[in-house]
């Protein structure tokens, strides 16, 4: 029977009732301007640095430490573009970064990159995992910046970002990871890790989309990204988003409350997925099996492309998402898929799944009966899975 | 991005899927690099293209632009059907997203591929009658701009 299944959680997350319950009234009976001096703009105040408390005590940092932005493009952008040009100054031009990292660090270090910074992209193997000896062996006297991700968006690989923090703070060197898909997710404690600066978005764990957060150890110097009033101390000037960063220490009081056991959860409902799809032939699990995001599935399916997989997915019920080059929105497959060594022709047709706490078991289920039989009838008019059969024989 | 609904029909119910048995013209273009191949195979009577199939490797737009070439090069003379632009196949799919052009461009060169092994099937130099065709075997390394047929890697 047909069902709808949203799994594709790592691209976003609906806003959970819990959440959205919390925010609304900050829209219409509480809704004073934090920076107003009567009582519905102390409550707001109130409010808001309440929540910024929460959210520092989830992340082990302090409430001054924390900045909300309007994501976590935003936060990677000024933590990264702040901090080379802080100390590019100081003739600090070189950043370590690793080939697969998003978009947002991505893009940021390339633009770097064409305005003098030079820029290492350390691999991040087979497994898409960095190594941190890597880390180390990159530092140069000249090092503004290590910028490495908690947890790929794409195949959910966990970086080893304890040891990169630690090397970086042995040598002196500043640590920013962006940790969106990683927040809610995964136990983080910036002081334990040696974060120095940390970005976090809410939509991918059920607070709305627009809010976002960049911790910045306290002693680091990162430019003002905003000039204005006096809001996050005068480095981010804005009237705050109160309902939305309400949202988001809600959201994160609930993805952390149980984690453990829903965490435990989704890695069953990631393994029988992954081991069920692996009876398809020629199917490939992309990135670690084991150090990855719990909710995270990523395979190619060889001889197929990854949009029309999607589009009949979507026919069935099933949002998914894909790193083939149609559905990345450029000419190449996905630069993660490429990262981690694969061929053009298998990159186009992988498939990446992402479960939150919403999907059932039911929907593991659901998937396994649909995607075989869209996998064969694909291949079957796929004149690429006729010439990888006839190389086969 | 959004697939017009005759897109989304083509991609849902293609037409003319599979191969031929008594095919006697096969052509193959684009590459697995790029993410698209489209093989067609004709059955060519008096000049008159009988029957016509595909099979594609591609995204949704790259199934719907093969299914709607072969629909509309079915029953028409090889001459007709080497004038197919991908205009036609555009307009006839009521559009494609920008993206995509490269897809209609890929149906185009599919048929002129196609009728080009039939006449050499014949004995017959294709040249005169399909031009100069084009390989997609590039690398991506090249200047697309300057590559003259747009297959868009």
């Amino acid at each position: 029977m047909k069902r709808f299944v949203y799994a594709d959680n790592a691209a976003t997350t609906p806003v959970s009732k819990t959440v959205l319950e919390a925010m609304l009234p900050f829209y219409t009976e509480k809704y004073g301007n934090p920076s107003s001096l009567y009582s519905v703009g102390r409550d707001a105040k109130k409010i808001l640095e309440e929540a910024r408390e929460n959210i520092a005590r989830h992340l082990g940092a302090l409430p001054n430490e924390i900045f909300f932005t309007s994501g976590g493009s935003e936060a990677d952008n000024w933590a990264i573009k702040g901090i080379a040009y802080e100390l590019g100054k100081k003739g600090k031009k070189h950043i370590i970064t690793s080939k697969f990292e998003h978009h947002a660090v991505l893009h940021t270090v390339q633009a770097l990159a064409k305005d003098g910074f030079e820029v290492t992209y350390l691999d991040v193997y087979e497994n898409g995992i960095v190594k941190p000896e890597d880390v180390e062996n990159a530092i140069r006297e000249d090092t503004a910046l290590v910028t490495i991700m908690y947890a790929n968006n794409e195949i959910g690989t966990i970086q080893p970002i304890t040891e990169i923090g630690t090397i970086c703070k042995n040598h002196g060197i500043l640590f920013h990871t962006d940790a969106v898909q990683a927040v809610g997710n995964i136990r983080i404690n910036v002081k334990d890790e040696n974060i120095d600066m940390l970005s976090l978005s809410g939509h991918k764990l059920h607070a709305p989309k627009g809010i976002g957060a960049l911790y910045v150890r306290r002693g680091v110097r990162l430019p003002n990204l905003i000039a204005g009033g006096a809001q996050e101390r005068g480095k981010r000037a804005g009237t705050e988003n109160v309902a939305s960063i309400v949202a988001l220490s809600v959201a994160l009081d609930e993805a952390y409350a149980n984690l453990e056991e829903r965490n435990a959860r989704l890695i069953r409902m990631r393994d029988r997925l992954i081991k069920g799809a692996a009876t398809i032939e020629r199917s490939r699990l992309n990135g670690d099996p084991i150090k990855r995001l719990p909710g995270n599935f990523n395979m190619c399916f060889e001889g197929i492309e990854g949009e029309s997989l999607l589009l009949k997915l979507d026919f069935a019920g099933i949002c998914g998402s894909s790193g083939s080059a149609c559905t990345s929105g450029s000419l190449d497959p996905s630069h993660v898929l490429l990262a981690i060594g694969l061929p053009h022709e298998i990159a186009h047709g992988s498939l990446r799944i992402s479960f939150s706490d919403q999907n059932t078991e039911e929907d593991v289920d659901y998937i396994l009966e649909v995607l075989p039989n869209i996998v064969s009838y694909l291949r079957e008019m796929s004149p690429l899975w006729d010439e990888i059969m006839s190389k086969n024989v | 991005m959004a697939y017009s609904e005759k897109v989304m029909d083509h991609f849902a119910n293609p037409r003319n899927v599979g191969e031929l048995a008594d095919a006697n013209g096969v052509g193959e273009v684009g590459n697995s690099k790029c993410g698209d191949i489209m093989r067609m195979y004709i059955k060519v009577e008096d000049n008159i293209i009988k029957d016509v199939t595909f099979k594609t490797f591609g995204c949704g737009a790259a199934i719907a632009t093969s299914s709607m070439a072969t629909e509309l090069i079915k029953g028409k003379s090889l001459d007709e059907a080497l004038k197919l632009t991908n205009s036609a196949v555009m307009e006839a799919l009521e559009g494609l997203p920008p993206v995509k052009v490269h897809c209609s461009v890929l149906a185009e060169q599919a048929i002129k591929a196609t009728v080009a092994d039939y006449y050499q099937r014949q004995g017959i130099d294709p040249t005169p009658f399909v031009g100069e065709l084009c390989d997609c075997d590039h690398d991506h390394e090249h200047d697309h701009d300057e590559h003259g047929c747009s297959c868009g890697c």
